[in-house]
């Protein structure tokens, strides 16, 4: 991962993800933020679809959690930023939970490695017995 | 509950899927689409999504159990009018959706599955025009 940019949200939204109404809910937020930089179709859909397979992570195996959307500024470029936690068991093996196929629910083992596919910056944390965060922005230049 | 809203027409089913699905709907249409499949000897399954945005990991499950459940009760799926975008996305996540055949537009669909079903009455039924059928 590239050393980080200094940016500054200029914008941020807050999600509760607790049930999958909310999934929606994100994802709409996603879009909207996408659509306000000016994002191309193909990446506003990426980046919404990425957004909705974290969120479910999230719900699914973290129990719940929370989203903080952002549109970000940094001079030269927009991006829409979306940082996505929860307080589950966390991931033991971080490289496996990115591996297409495995999955420790009743998924296809698509959501991080495929999320990561979709957007310019993906960033996993993630602890055992704490929870995780994934962070993913997509960027218009 | 709220429910997809799905038509009859003879041995075909029609669903047009206008909304944002949350999870649950996408479950409730599956549940839908089999019981109805079932109950009333259908033999053909549209779907369109041309509305459709997103289709994530979750719905695209659910569109490929749909075709697989109906196929195992004797009846054909197509999906419909998925947006470039959404196409692009979905083979860049990964989700292929086996066994779901898909046409570009609900007028294509229906021909796709005529087609299939009086393949079908010759023996065995066999993917071709844009199916994905293995």
């Amino acid at each position: 991962m590239a050393a980080a940019v200094v940016t500054t949200p200029s914008w941020t939204k807050s999600f509760d993800i607790s049930t999958d109404e909310d999934l929606v809910r994100v994802r709409h937020g996603v879009r909207e933020a996408a659509v306000s930089i000016g994002m191309r179709l193909v990446e506003q859909t990426k980046l919404v679809t990425a957004a909705s397979e974290l969120s479910r992570n999230a719900l699914e195996h973290g129990g719940g959690g929370r989203a903080e959307l952002a549109v970000l500024e940094d001079g030269t470029r927009r991006g829409v930023r979306l940082v996505v936690e929860d307080d589950g068991p966390g991931m033991p093996d971080l490289a496996l939970a990115l591996t297409d196929g495995y999955s420790s629910g009743a998924g296809m083992g698509l959501g991080l490695g495929g999320a990561r596919r979709l957007v310019d910056e993906f960033e996993l944390w993630s602890e055992a017995g704490v929870g995780s965060r994934v962070t993913v922005t997509g960027w218009v230049s | 509950m709220e429910r997809i809203p799905v038509l009859e027409m003879g041995e075909f089913l029609m669903v047009t899927i206008q909304v944002d699905m949350h999870d649950r709907l996408a479950s409730a249409l599956l549940e839908d689409l089999t019981e109805a499949v079932s109950a009333r000897g259908i033999r053909g399954v549209l779907i369109d999504i041309s509305a459709l945005d997103v289709v994530d990991s979750f719905i695209g499950r659910t569109l490929s159990m749909i075709a697989s459940t109906a196929r195992v009760l004797d009846a054909e799926t197509v999906v419909t009018g998925m947006q470039p975008a959404v196409a692009i996305t979905l083979v860049e996540l990964g989700l292929s959706m086996p066994g779901v055949r898909t046409a570009l537009n609900a007028e294509r669909g229906m021909t796709e599955l005529r087609s299939a079903l009086s393949d079908g009455a010759q023996g065995g039924i066999r993917g071709g025009g844009r199916g994905h059928d293995t």
